[in-house]
């Protein structure tokens, strides 16, 4: 595998650049790079099993610019978006092996550990996490290989559902998954109660979670 | 049997990276526990992969993706924090909190605080939170006492009795500013809790005013 063949091929640029572009002059065009999950999959098995550096390239070309949006949404600047790209494609290539397609698609795993990488340089703080395979008591909670497709099509589902929700519930979710906001933060920010900023975010969950597959109440 | 789980909140909070790392280990310390909650915390997530996917993106710069190629084979720092705990604490101690716990449980710098509790403190990174674990004497009553934070117990084994209701391993109780309450612990064995402080208490009584752990947060 050539890894400069692999930056250079002028479809990372054409696509990525491009896209982007696009992005900027129409902010609701969608991004450069769109995959499928089951694609995303076979490139993080790619880096697992055979340390694959075209397939991280093409993973960051769809990623890396979601992940500088969710720094820039964070509120911090474009270098420091940058460092949590950085620091976030990295996990993502060292911790490629701990990824189940089984347990979530793609962007889930991805969206924890952009989360971690936010707390951890933002915050300084760790987040513990309930690590499924090192957990003591879950060995009998191994989801059987017939899940996969669920995984899969509860994520699709979910994107689809994702774009019903009433926007006053879209801009909460977002405020609480991208921002870092506390219920009280955002209250205050949308001059709304703590009570309504609660239950419209209970409200959209609730609504989202009718595309996840049974006994995920 | 699971009986107290933490609340919404507190799960959305968790998996969206809102919360501080003492609440945030509490929660991965029940989830371990809890595959229910454990799923509610996976289905969470899974909106945040959704929205991630959904997320304006942003044009990346030249350099980055050759950057980050160039590191990917970077020694990794060993970790040190690697516990080794005897079986009876890996037996007690789940997979997030044992980092915080580091070596066994025998072995800890257990504090007495009067006669009814030993202690000792886990190291966190945030400053106006305490995580503890507490080792609770048959029988014994706690003293009587009012929050200015919050306090969250995670039981870990032997049980207590908290008015009407009965915690035993891997119940989760959040109590808050209006909340004055005197768990007692059940005659048959000794508690171990994990406990998460974010203020310090309000003693009630006059023998709470001498057995007061928590006024040096
Ligand atoms: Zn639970």
């Amino acid at each position: 595998m050539n890894v400069l063949a692999a930056i250079a091929e002028p479809s990372y640029f054409h696509a990525s650049w491009h896209g982007n572009m696009l992005a900027i002059a129409k902010p609701k065009a969608p991004p450069g790079s769109s995959l499928t999950n089951d694609q995303l999959c076979r490139l993080v098995e790619a880096i697992a099993v055979d340390g694959d550096r075209e397939a991280f390239a093409s993973l960051f070309r769809h990623f890396a610019p979601r992940l500088k949006g969710f720094g820039l949404r964070r509120g911090v600047d474009a270098t420091t978006a940058e460092e949590l790209v950085q620091e976030t494609m990295l996990t993502v290539w060292r911790k490629a092996a701990t990824f189940d397609r089984s347990r979530a698609t793609v962007s889930t795993w991805i969206f924890t550990i952009v989360r971690n990488k936010r707390i951890d340089m933002f915050r300084r703080e760790g987040h513990p996490e309930a690590d499924l395979d090192e957990a003591t008591e879950v060995a009998a909670d191994q989801p059987a290989a017939d899940e996969t497709l669920v995984a899969v099509e509860a994520g699709t589902a979910l994107g689809i559902a994702l774009k019903t929700l009433p926007k006053e519930q879209l801009e909460i979710l977002q405020k609480a998954y991208f921002e870092d906001k506390s219920h009280r933060a955002i209250a205050d920010e949308l001059r709304l109660p703590l009570g309504t900023v609660k239950s419209r975010i209970r409200l959209a969950l609730a609504r989202l979670r009718v595309a996840l597959p049974e006994g995920h109440a | 049997m699971i009986r107290h789980h933490p609340p919404f909140e507190m799960i959305v909070d968790y998996a969206t990276g809102v919360s501080g790392e003492g609440v945030a280990l509490a929660v991965a310390t029940h989830a371990a526990l809890c595959p229910m909650c454990r799923a509610q915390i996976a289905d969470v997530e899974a909106v945040g992969g959704a929205l991630l996917e959904e997320i304006e993106p942003a044009p990346i710069s030249d350099g980055l993706l050759a950057s980050i190629m160039d590191r990917l084979d970077d020694e990794l720092p060993a970790d040190a924090r690697k516990p080794r705990p005897d079986r009876e604490t890996a037996r007690l101690i789940p997979s997030p909190l044992l980092r915080y716990v580091e070596s066994s449980l025998a072995d800890q710098p257990w504090r007495s605080v009067g006669r009814m509790f030993h202690e000792v403190r886990l190291p966190l990174s945030g400053k106006n939170v305490k995580a503890s674990l507490m080792k609770l004497r048959p029988g014994s009553l706690m003293p009587r006492h009012t929050h200015r934070g919050h306090e969250v117990t995670v039981v870990l084994a032997g049980g207590y009795r908290d008015g009407d209701q009965q915690y035993a391993r891997g119940d989760f109780s959040a109590k808050d500013s209006a909340d004055m309450h005197q768990p007692i612990v059940d005659d048959d064995g000794e508690c171990l809790c994990l406990v998460i402080l974010d203020a310090p208490l309000r003693l009630t009584g006059a023998v709470g005013r001498l057995v007061n752990p928590f006024l040096r947060i």
